[in-house]
């Protein structure tokens, strides 16, 4: 049985549709909020490189390079606000950030 | 069933039960280990694929650093994390229908897609049989695209000196070492010479 790319679209349209729910179901948490923004970074990676070896072009793997660093850097700042967040109020709950409400 | 069938449907399956592991699981811990976990059969994937540097680079730039930042991020804040967890039943029936409806849109696209045989090979950058992956992507990274190789950089650049400057602060009881201050000393303001008296003690 050969494994085309139907398989590895599924893959990763499941793990996109996770990475959504995670988004919904751990409203409070923003630590795994923005683990499921990894997921969704993934799957989209999955779906770029799966296009790139089946249409024999290398362009798709040379965007999913550059999604990985904005991934990195999604990360690296999130947390950093997260950090100075915690540290000002003492609570990561996301329903507690409404001070900078206008 | 052929060894790369295997291998794929052991990745694949063990991607997304660990992907379902990272927002179901009570302890964030468990979530950023199970994170790892995904990120490493991910690349498996990759390697299946034939995208061997993108694979390795998911090894060292996710399981390596961003995985382990959240590692720090969890273990360093003291929250109550069960408190958190509350509330995820309650957006359950709702999260449940979104999802479906995500997945069902994203299969009907799936099923409904052709590949014409025209299409292989058509891109910009063809894939060349006789170039590692590597030394493929290098040849097509800085030279076509470098435009688009130096902004990632300075987005690496924006998210370094922003990081820096959101969580760096000045205790103002602690003190520093100031090297302009430690070089501006001079023999006369740092030794005081006194006369003791001889068979008097101090």
């Amino acid at each position: 049985m050969q494994i085309g790319l139907t398989h590895y679209l599924s893959v990763a349209a499941i793990l996109f549709t996770l990475g959504v729910l995670g988004i919904i179901l751990n409203r409070k948490n923003i630590i795994i909020i923005l683990m499921s923004v990894e997921l969704i970074l993934l799957s989209v990676n999955i779906n770029l490189v799966t296009f790139s070896t089946f249409l024999g072009d290398l362009t798709g793997q040379v965007f999913s390079l550059f999604i990985l660093t904005v991934a990195a850097a999604e990360a690296a700042i999130g947390l950093a606000i997260l950090v100075t967040y915690y540290r000002n109020r003492g609570s990561i709950a996301v329903e507690d950030i409404n001070m900078m409400k206008g | 069933m052929n060894v790369a069938a295997v291998f794929f449907y052991l990745f694949s399956a063990i991607m997304i039960a660990s992907a379902f592991m990272v927002i179901a699981a009570r302890n964030p811990v468990h979530s950023v280990l199970f994170l790892i976990l995904a990120f490493v059969n991910a690349s498996g994937l990759f390697l299946l694929m034939g995208a061997e540097f993108l694979a390795m680079i998911l090894v060292v730039v996710y399981v390596g650093a961003v995985a382990v930042l959240f590692l720090f991020v969890v273990m360093m804040l003291d929250v109550d994390f069960a408190e958190l967890k509350q509330g995820f039943l309650q957006y359950l029936p709702i999260g449940s229908i979104i999802g479906i409806v995500v997945a069902i849109e994203l299969l009907l696209v799936m099923l409904g897609f052709t590949q014409s045989d025209a299409a292989l090979g058509a891109g910009g950058a063809p894939i060349q049989a006789n170039m590692s992956n590597t030394e493929a992507l290098g040849l097509v990274l800085y030279t076509k695209y470098v435009y688009l190789f130096q902004a990632s950089g300075l987005v690496l650049l924006t998210a370094m000196i922003g990081a820096i400057v959101l969580t760096l602060r000045h205790k103002p009881d602690v003190k520093r070492q100031v090297i302009a201050d430690q070089n501006a000393r001079t023999r006369a303001d740092a030794i005081e010479i006194k006369k003791a008296p001889s068979r008097a003690g101090v």
